[in-house]
């Protein structure tokens, strides 16, 4: 058949079987028993042309409330962020998309080095001695951590806090329950971990101590007292970071973190309905050679000339096979190169002026909701997020606000029972004074 | 060539220059020290760096200039089947309505986005020849694990949970073994026999009633239809195991055998290969699993389906299910260009991209057979593997060989592996390269065995003129080296 990927033609085909010495392509598959030979074609629609599959997917695109036409305050661990043009313009060079891992350097020296520019990025943001090149997401980095920590300390059990992600939480518990390490919850006490409770619950079986920075509710968890409380019981301290935060906040890496991971979707990826992101694992010198995942080191050829490798392969699965802690092979490269271009873009002040902005319009909104007569349920210290508490079901509110063209909160009665009729809003720097006043007298209107 | 050192970003970056355009604050001010308390604002700045837009742009396009892709030219590399990537997939990927969706919004706001997900899994059903199919896990090797998740929640649900022993061939890639240990099993290595196929009768030694599963990769690879794969069926079937496909090299069977009718309960695919989604310099993948029906209870939650009303809904009440592998619902965006890929070739279409994947694969052997050791000789499916051993006695290494190519403009083969092989060259052409880019690879390859017997200097010390010479691995590895540090003064 003639297709516009498929570049042989007949003669071409010809002259090839020629050389092999078969009369026909088929002869090639002969080796498959006749039994089990699929004859036919696959029962899947019909071919189509370019323009024509191309409006039929602009179609089905269309049937979607985006972010872009709609005002949207839906965050829990993805957000709609300031994305800078320049990001897509660099990605979309396809000698970078059409690459695969960098197995050979010579030619590979430009990957190699922007993910060496991701790895230092996110080391400075975290405060961490180093970074790998990037995780699946930041769930999936968060359940490495989790199996880093039980390796190393060869300990059975995990601390996790109630307030980390839910969907993150329950990656976790699948990961732990392949390697046999049992999850504990460590509850929450006004929107941040308990730490009488987890006094209690950490023991000298305790691999690590997972919380997340900012919490699942937006506020800021006590690193620095959790982390003390993981060290005393020789466990790791784990914590799962925004950082666009950490423009701002303490890093981890600062505050007693052994392992610091995350996603930086916040960085120039869109919300692209759940991926592809790009988690993120930073660690300390000390855990360098049990971290998963590629990482890039800087050498010199033989010239004496800077350049950049594949290093400490030793740790991974196509060196150690059945015995690599980690079986990450493919990860998430374009989406690493993405937010290091966002990070570059916004630079050292931009990251600081941007996690600023995030924090003082969520300020304007919680302020805005309480003198509306709102309640705002956690007091403490906040980052974009704040939970708001209805009366009325926040499904039902969320149903009437997208008919205003506004995405509403995350509805936390779905996934915490006792926080039935609170809603998660998230306050990015793109939100207007405007558009949170809407808002907030929509909500109000509809909670009537 | 360049003399210099290509400058780090952080090289460029001077005090005062800016990249961004952030909105104006029109919300009042505060001071941070009134919304966060003392110790919770960071003392020191990160170090990311102090650059205008262009030169940011010209940063990554020198980068992107020092750097090998599919689009810069032919690119070889066994079992990673790099093909074309369709731009349509890209420009689909970026519509609005895809890229920019939450994936915790309301379903009714998000129903297209779901229709094409389903459509996605419905042809991979059928791709595939198995009973359901989960888009989830976000690579080859996520996938692997996942299955095996299942295969393990399915025994414990029969009372077997003592069968503890996953089956992984010698040529297997390295994920498999890997994702068996973090799956919970140990793994037990079965040999290849002298066709490089499963050795039966060591595999019947090795089974027995602590068996989970065999792991296959079929064609395995040294690019060979593992043809005795019923009676291996049968042999893991017969303990009570499950027989699980490693779908990495799809592309050489597509139209022409489906795991499903061959006797496996499960598979992975990797879209990023077979399916079209770009490689990115090392991902991002997806790795969908399929199953035959009595593994169906176990699939990650939450499960798309669709309803009578014709929606589409996650379903989330799944109590056998393993659990979630992965926040929200895997790599959409690489699931929207692969289900592109599917639509834009059609049964037609994906049946032709199979037989020219394995018709340019047995050509090219052909051709390259008088040159090189080709160990295992028969018809190859979409790739094959070169030995070059015969050169090596000559003082010339497979990866001399390998940086020779580079000289040419060619990404090298995958090298040194499978590790059945010596000094192993494992060359994929793929279906959308031309005969003429065929046969130009052929002749570098002829030149450079030529080189070998005349003057093997030129190989050894290659490449001669990439923009960097051989790196000093050793180096890197000894004093990893691995963020950049500002030196003072």
């Amino acid at each position: 058949m003639v297709h516009r990927y498929l570049p042989m033609t007949e003669q071409d085909k010809k002259d090839m079987l020629a050389t092999i010495g078969v009369e026909s392509v088929d002869e090639l598959f002969s080796d498959i028993p006749e039994s089990v030979r699929f004859k036919g074609l696959y029962d899947i629609k019909a071919a189509k042309s370019e323009s024509a599959l191309l409006k039929e997917l602009k179609q089905l695109a269309a049937k979607n409330e985006d972010t872009d036409s709609n005002v949207s305050f839906l965050g829990a661990g993805i957000y709609n962020h300031y994305k800078p043009v320049i990001v897509d313009h660099v990605i979309s060079r396809s000698e970078f998309y059409t690459a695969y891992t960098p197995y050979q350097p010579e030619i590979s020296q430009g990957e190699l080095q922007a993910i060496f520019e991701f790895q230092t990025m996110i080391a400075e943001l975290t405060g961490m001695d180093l970074a790998n090149s990037s995780m699946y997401d930041g769930g999936t980095s968060l359940a490495e951590a989790g199996m880093l920590a039980a390796g190393h300390t060869r300990r059975k059990k995990l601390l996790v806090s109630e307030s980390i992600h839910p969907e993150y939480r329950d990656v976790v518990a699948t990961y732990a329950y392949g390697q046999s390490i049992e999850v504990v919850t460590v509850p929450t006490n006004n929107g941040v971990t308990d730490i009488d409770k987890l006094k209690e619950l950490i023991d000298d079986n305790t691999a690590g101590v997972m919380v997340q920075y900012p919490n699942f509710f937006g506020q800021i968890e006590d690193l620095q007292a959790i982390g003390d409380i993981a060290h005393e019981a020789k466990g790791l301290f784990i914590v799962s970071a925004n950082p666009l935060a950490l423009g701002i906040l303490t890093p981890p890496g600062k505050l007693g973190a052994d392992i610091t991971v995350g996603d930086a979707q916040v960085f120039g990826i869109p919300e692209s309905f759940g991926g592809p992101y790009c988690g993120y694992f930073a660690t300390t010198s000390k855990l360098m050679r049990k971290v998963p995942g590629r990482l890039v080191g800087e050498t010199v050829d033989q010239d004496g000339r800077r350049g950049y490798v594949l290093t400490l392969q030793a740790r991974e699965q196509h060196i150690r096979r059945e015995k690599a802690t980690s079986n990450i092979c493919s990860n998430q490269a374009l989406l690493a190169l993405a937010a290091s271009v966002a990070m570059t873009a916004l630079g050292k002040k931009g990251v600081q002026e941007m996690a600023k902005q995030n924090i003082v319009k969520t300020r304007y909104a919680k302020n805005a909701f309480e003198a509306a007569g709102f309640t705002v349920s956690f007091q403490g210290a906040h980052f974009n997020e704040i939970v708001v508490k209805t009366t009325k079901p926040v499904s039902e509110i969320n149903k009437q606000l997208i008919q205003d063209g506004i995405i509403g909160g995350f509805d936390l009665g779905t996934v915490y029972p006792e926080l039935e009729n609170h809603v998660l809003i998230a306050v990015t720097e793109l939100r207007t004074r405007e558009e949170i006043d809407v808002l907030v007298e929509k909500m109000g209107a509809y909670n009537a | 060539m360049h003399n210099e050192n290509q400058s780090l970003i952080f090289e460029l970056s001077k005090e005062g220059r800016v990249g961004y355009s952030l909105p104006e604050l029109d919300v009042p001010e505060f001071d941070l020290t009134d919304l966060l308390p003392e110790g919770f604002v960071r003392e020191e700045a990160a170090e990311l760096p102090e650059v205008a837009e262009l030169d940011i742009m010209r940063h990554y396009t020198a980068l992107s200039r020092r750097n090998h892709g599919v689009d810069s030219g032919f690119y070889p590399l066994g079992s990673c089947t790099m093909k074309y990537n369709p731009k349509i997939n890209e420009n689909v990927a970026r519509l609005s309505g895809f890229a920019n969706i939450h994936p915790l919004q309301d379903e009714a706001t998000v129903q297209g986005a779901m229709e094409l997900l389903y459509e996605l899994q419905t042809s991979l059903v059928e791709i595939t020849g198995m009973d359901e199919v989960t888009l989830q896990p976000a690579a080859g090797a996520h996938g692997e694990w996942t299955a095996l998740m299942m295969i393990r929640a399915f025994h414990e649900a029969n009372g077997e949970g003592h069968r503890n022993k996953v089956i992984v061939p010698d040529s297997a890639h390295g994920t498999n073994p890997a994702s068996a240990t973090v799956a919970g099993f140990e793994t037990i290595t079965v040999k290849s026999n002298e066709d490089g196929l499963v050795d039966l009768d060591d595999l019947r030694r090795v089974v027995g009633e602590d068996t989970a599963a065999l792991m296959l990769t079929n064609p395995n690879t040294l690019g060979l239809f593992e043809e005795n794969i019923l009676e291996m069926a049968e042999i893991i079937h017969g303990v009570g195991g499950k027989v699980y496909y490693d779908g990495a090299n799809l592309n050489a069977v597509m139209s022409k055998a489906r795991p499903g009718d061959m006797g496996f309960d499960c598979v992975h695919l990797n879209l990023h290969k077979t399916f079209t989604g770009p490689h990115g310099g090392g991902g991002p993948g997806s790795g969908p699993v399929g199953v035959k029906a009595d593994l169906i209870p176990f699939l990650p939650k939450p499960v798309l389906v669709k309803t009578d009303d014709g929606s589409f809904h996650f379903d989330y009440n799944r109590p056998q299910s393993i659990g979630r592998v992965k926040p929200y619902y895997g790599n959409f965006g690489i699931n929207v260009r692969a289900y592109t890929y599917i639509r834009t070739m059609g049964p037609d279409g994906l049946k032709a991209v199979t037989e020219y994947a394995v018709l340019n694969a047995n050509y090219m052997m052909r051709r390259l057979e008088p040159y090189f050791d080709l160990p295992y000789n028969r018809y190859c499916k979409h790739e094959f593997v070169l030995s070059g051993r015969r050169q090596k006695k000559l003082g010339v290494r497979t990866l001399d060989i390998a940086k020779r190519l580079l000289d040419f403009g060619y990404h090298p083969p995958t090298i040194y592996f499978p590790l059945n092989v010596e000094e192993g060259m494992m060359i994929e052409p793929t279906e959308t390269e031309s005969k003429e880019t065929l046969d130009a690879f052929i002749d570098a390859m002829i030149q450079i065995a030529n080189e070998t017997e005349e003057n093997p200097s030129i190989v050894q010390e290659a490449p001669h003129t990439t923009v960097i010479s051989r790196l000093d691995e050793t180096r890197a590895a000894r004093t990893p080296v691995l963020r950049y540090t500002k030196v003072e003064g």
